[in-house]
């Protein structure tokens, strides 16, 4: 069965160029059934459409000890639903050790942006999984040895490849031959327990290396439940059909941060979603939230939303209700964890929820494909896909209790760093629109530039600010000239390259600390600078930004002695707001093609900064 | 309702990508062309997982055409039903 429509007529759908709902029609697919033969449909479909719709691509390669054959199709289904074109490059069975310490292998010789280790104990550490010593020393040795394997694994990839790695934790037998004793011994669950722990340590000091735990993961879905015993031994299936999916999306989680294919905003409705009941019907005192027994899944829902909030990610309400009665709730009902403070942007009324989640995106400044929109109502759901198909939509389950769960394991809510910056986000949203007042008031553009009393502070990247200069050139689209996405990794390698040089740009104004809202990356090369990187939050963007930080690029260009200034601009779907920026800026078009265009500006002309733009240098950039 | 066979030859033909009622009681791996030992794999998965059932390995690998493969998910839905009752 595909969803609701067979697959002559979803042809049709692409053919006829109504692409974003064949799309849809596949997410929804998808959705209902996400198995292993709708996967294999969804693939197909999408293979056959490639050009008709736009999605992020991204290359991975997985080294494995067993069967992910079965694994990739539901793999790339999900991520094509959520607008990620994986690309799979899969590593001979058993051939990981090789392939990673080999600089030379398929692996490093495909240039994947992600390598994922897929194992499990049985295949990678199989002394730790079926021990023929079980003494105490015996497990300690066997520890120490997985260890040391997994641990040159890392640092042999961490020094041929700048691409993000994914290794799994060892995974804990269902029984084991000490029984009870396990407890008091060092034995077999220690010595797996302790590897894991010191693989966790070894990650962390390694840029853009992560752990995925298996060992959770299984236990999640219940151990005994989680393989087919002769599955395993016949075909090194890790998982069952059902459990299968359960893995691709674990890879998931690490793969829409790693791809910069987030959602940035979760638009929530209120009755019954953020609340048990409608507050216009039961009225203030007879809606739920609290710790009795009916209220208790609404305020686990709303400590997930808070959670999402501390990862950067902004909330907003779009609610079909009364405003008065709803915003009496937020502000004063005593069992509310979230506060009007909480939410950048806040619409409760009676229009459409499409319209007002459109609304939402425009004054936040986001991308429809950013925005989350979160409901339990299947009817509002289905409004706003007909009506706006990029958005992502989370439709509760039946169950309350399910609620937050359903929130936490959105994959595009995914963060795997979370800098200081993305704990302040809402925060930078009111006071955009503080300043949004302030353009209403004043009578030119220029007064109200004026009037912000900017400063911008241009800096070398450090080890304080790489993660956030790595998230910048992932997650921005609009103001970005060559949308070339970095991982820390990348970022760390352009600081030991002499010929790179990193700017981030940090911007406080009367309303407050913008944190840093601009990288530029740019590369010498004989008596030319070229740029590199360019981009530019959104926030920002129209005030002068941009013109301070490539003045500041000519400047040190100049003073490192380049004569030339050279700049590429790469069209994207979503970069139109930067197209005009070589040209706005004295540059000259030396080529062009379809899709990019390369500029030159000579630098024995300077690029002046706008009056109402303070400029500091921190550090000396020049030697 | 669907009989076991319907279902088989629906996920069947999603599984080898053919089009809806490209596939039959006596499709085989000497008919379709699609049909090597991964995808073999696959609809088996496939299959299990739409039923709920394991097959076993020995089992699986003397199954030869399509409408062997829904006598074998019948037996095992059968016997896992006579464990229950």
């Amino acid at each position: 069965m595909v969803g609701l429509m067979t697959r002559e007529e979803l042809d049709r759908l692409f053919e006829s160029r109504r692409s974003a709902e064949a799309f849809a029609a596949l997410r929804r697919a998808w959705l209902e059934t996400p198995d292993l033969s709708t996967a294999l449909h969804v693939i197909s479909k999408f293979e056959r459409h490639r050009d008709a719709v736009t999605l992020t691509p991204q290359r991975v390669f997985i080294a494995r000890t067993f069967a992910v054959e079965p694994l990739v199709p539901l793999l790339r289904a999900a991520a094509y639903t959520n607008g990620i074109d994986l690309m799979v490059q899969l590593g001979e069975f058993n051939a990981y050790a090789a392939e990673i310490l080999d600089p030379q292998s398929a692996l490093y010789r495909g240039n994947p942006q992600i390598v994922i280790l897929a194992t499990n104990t049985a295949s990678i550490a199989p002394a730790l999984w079926e021990p023929a010593n079980l003494s105490e020393q015996a497990m300690r040795d066997e520890g120490d040895a997985a260890f040391t394997h997994l641990h040159s694994l890392i640092t042999a990839f961490r020094k041929h490849s700048e691409a993000s790695l994914i290794v799994h934790s060892l995974d804990q037998p269902d029984t084991t031959p000490l029984g009870v004793r396990e407890s008091s011994t060092f034995g077999q669950r220690k010595a797996i327990a302790s590897v894991n722990e010191r693989m966790s340590s070894a990650a962390s000091s390694h840029r853009g290396v992560y752990v995925l735990d298996y060992d959770a993961l299984v236990a999640r879905h219940g151990r005994r439940a989680w393989w087919d015993a002769l599955k395993w031994e016949r075909y090194r299936v890790p998982a069952t059909a059902a459990n299968l999916r359960h893995l691709a999306d674990a890879w998931l989680r690490f793969i829409h941060p790693l791809s910069g294919v987030v959602a940035k905003v979760a638009a929530v409705d209120l009755d019954n979603t953020l609340w048990g009941g409608i507050v216009g019907e039961d009225g203030f005192a007879g809606i739920r939230m609290g710790s009795e027994l009916a209220g208790t899944p609404y305020r686990s829902l709303q400590r997930a939303l808070l959670a999402l909030r501390e990862r950067g990610i902004i909330l907003a309400i779009c609610s079909k209700n009364n405003e008065t009665d709803a915003m009496e709730v937020l502000q004063r009902h005593p069992d509310m964890l979230l506060r009007p403070e909480h939410f950048a942007a806040i619409r409760i009324n009676w229009e459409s929820k499409s319209e007002n989640l459109r609304a939402l995106a425009a004054q936040l400044n986001v991308g429809l494909d950013a925005v989350a929109f979160i409901d339990d109502n299947p009817v509002e759901c289905a409004e706003v896909q007909a009506a706006l198909p990029e958005i992502r939509i989370i439709q509760l389950p039946g169950e309350p209790v399910h609620f937050a769960q359903t929130i936490l394991d959105f994959p595009p809510f995914e963060r795997l760093e979370v800098s200081s910056e993305d704990a302040a986000r809402t925060q930078y949203y009111r006071e955009q629109q503080l300043r949004d007042e302030l353009l209403s008031t004043v009578t030119s553009k220029e007064a109200f530039l004026v009037s912000l009393k900017q400063e911008a502070e241009i800096a070398s990247v450090s080890p304080v600010t790489l993660a956030r200069t790595a998230q910048l050139t992932q997650k921005t689209n609009q103001f970005n000239l060559t949308t070339r996405r970095y991982s820390q990794e990348h970022i760390a390698r352009f600081v030991d390259d002499v010929s790179y040089t990193i700017r981030t740009i940090r911007v406080k104004d009367r309303f407050g600390d913008n944190g840093i809202v601009g990288v530029a990356i740019t590369r010498d090369d004989g008596d030319a600078c070229e740029i590199d990187t360019f981009l530019l939050s959104c926030r920002v963007i129209g005030r002068g930004i941009e013109t301070a930080l490539v003045a500041q690029l000519a400047d040190e260009a100049r003073a490192r002695g380049a004569s030339r200034l050279i700049g590429t601009f790469i069209q994207t779907p979503k970069n139109a707001p930067a197209q005009n920026f070589y040209e706005d800026h004295g540059f000259t078009c030396i080529a062009r093609d379809t899709a990019s265009s390369t500029w030159e500006f000579p630098l024995d002309r300077t690029i002046d900064i706008p009056q109402w733009v303070t400029v500091t240098s921190l550090g000396s950039f020049t030697a | 309702m669907n009989s076991t066979l319907d279902i088989v030859c629906e996920v069947a033909a999603q599984v080898f990508g053919l089009p809806d009622g490209g596939i039959t009681e006596d499709s085989s791996p000497d008919t379709v062309g699609e049909w090597d030992s991964t995808r073999q794999l696959f609809l088996v998965l496939a299959l299990e997982e739409r039923f709920g059932v394991q097959l076993a390995p020995e089992e699986i690998e003397k199954l030869t055409n399509i409408g062997e493969i829904a006598n074998a998910l019948e037996r095992t839905l059968a016997n896992a039903a006579n464990r229950v009752s």
